[in-house]
């Protein structure tokens, strides 16, 4: 065999070789809906996530309270709400379950919702805080990354962010505002906040209440209820 | 019975493997005698311990109640080595968290194991001063302290930053491991997966609304 054919029979067997190689596996994760641009469909639908469930407790607010209660009784009592207000209302969770982070926004996506609120609970702090993501804003795209989908609605997230921001000063619950990479956010086409309920602290205008007091609850929830009816007027400019 | 060739054969196999057994205890003694060498020419400002005079340092403190990041200054004896000035930062910063009366209270003996530094791979357009990312390898005993919540949770991973770049201007992106393995979070919220730039920690107070 001369050596010009001993080169092309090793070329063969080698790019056979190659063939039974399976490429490596991308992750999988699910498509963004075609509105993951930050195009808005005419129906007003708002997502609400409570976070941790199931075997993932989130944080220990008190020795008998855990974060993933605190935040299903909240979302479960928005719901209620904003459904009696005519707001269609799409929740992650309604039971002690935990949806993967990939499913949580998978659901938001497809629900091509006019907000999303990823709604926390920690006895850190007062009041409550809200979190935007840390994401720079970003154009439009056709088919953004599932990991940075969120980028295209920075501005949008911003708006609703202060929408919530009014509407807790209000009730004189105290606020304070922060970015932060806390998933699933960055993975959300909808304008997002992350809303997360501490204690409040008593000071020269508040009067300390525990995460677990009813009526202080029941603020927080008509604020972000407020909060939605007045976005509801405002979230198409 | 054995003849004149094997005996030939057998003699000569005896002396080659003398000859291979002086050979290699020479070149072992050889290769410990550069071993020692080196480790006697080591510079000496890796050697542990050795400090610099002390230097004012600026150390970010974060408050829980506003979100705020408030600059502290310190002077330090940092040591020489890179790796070893970064821990020493972190510590300091992680035992204000622990001090009685903290406005971000962290109960924690020692939160950082080591600091690493990697070159930032430069960009398409060539900058040069790409700078280092700094691989905090955080203590296991650091994430159990750690309240958990979105707020505290990024309080200390932007303190950590901002009193990083702040000293240290080459780092200019941080990574976190805790107990030297990657983890999705800190306490559950803040993302531990991704690489922070640490131009985003921001040291400026954190808005905030008016309802207090």
């Amino acid at each position: 065999m001369r050596w010009t054919e001993a080169a092309a029979v090793a070329a063969i067997l080698l790019g056979s070789a190659q063939a039974q190689i399976p490429p490596p596996q991308a992750p999988q994760l699910p498509s963004l809906p075609r509105s993951a641009a930050p195009l808005v469909r005419p129906q007003f639908v708002v997502v609400l996530d409570a976070a941790h469930g199931g075997n993932d407790p989130g944080a220990h607010l008190r020795s008998d309270v855990q974060e993933k209660d605190i935040t299903l009784a909240l979302s479960n009592r928005l719901r209620s709400i904003l459904r009696a207000r005519d707001i269609d209302v799409v929740t992650t969770r309604d039971t002690d379950a935990n949806p993967s982070m990939v499913d949580r926004a998978d659901l938001a996506n497809h629900a091509e919702a006019a907000a999303c609120l990823v709604i926390h609970a920690t006895a850190t702090g007062s009041g409550v805080h809200l979190f935007t993501t840390s994401l720079s804003q970003a154009p439009a795209a056709l088919m953004p990354p599932w990991q940075t989908a969120q980028a295209a609605y920075v501005t949008q997230s911003l708006k609703l962010e202060s929408e919530i921001d009014s509407a807790l000063a209000h009730a004189q619950i105290p606020v304070t505002l922060g970015r932060a990479f806390v998933q699933p956010m960055d993975s959300l086409a909808c304008p997002a906040v992350a809303v997360e309920m501490a204690p409040l602290v008593g000071g020269h205008v508040t009067e300390a209440r525990a995460i677990v007091d009813a009526g202080y609850q029941k603020t927080v929830v008509d604020a972000l209820s407020a909060a939605i009816e007045s976005w509801h007027s405002d979230w198409k400019q | 019975m054995i003849t004149r060739a094997h005996k030939f054969l057998f003699m000569t196999m005896l002396l080659a493997c003398v000859i291979m057994a002086a050979v290699l205890i020479r070149l072992r003694n050889r290769a410990q005698d550069r071993l020692q060498a080196e480790a006697t020419a080591a510079p000496p400002s890796i050697a542990e311990g050795t400090s610099n005079p002390p230097r004012a340092v600026t150390l970010y403190v974060p408050n829980d109640l506003d979100g705020s990041l408030t600059a502290v200054e310190r002077n330090l004896a940092l040591p020489a080595d890179n790796n070893a000035e970064a821990r020493v930062l972190l510590e300091s910063l992680v035992e204000i968290f622990r001090a009685p009366g903290s406005t971000h209270p962290i109960s924690v003996a020692s939160g950082v194991n080591d600091v690493y530094f990697l070159p930032v791979a430069r960009t398409a357009r060539g900058a040069d001063d790409a700078g280092q990312e700094a691989v905090v390898d955080l203590s296991g005993a650091l994430a159990v302290a750690q309240p958990s919540g979105i707020e505290p949770e990024t309080l200390t991973l932007l303190a950590m930053m901002a009193t990083l770049h702040a000293n240290m201007p080459q780092v200019t992106q941080v990574h976190f491991l805790v107990d030297g393995q990657p983890r999705d979070t800190l306490a559950g919220h803040a993302d531990l997966t991704r690489t922070y730039m640490a131009a985003e920690a921001n040291p400026e107070p954190v808005p905030t609304g008016t309802g207090r």
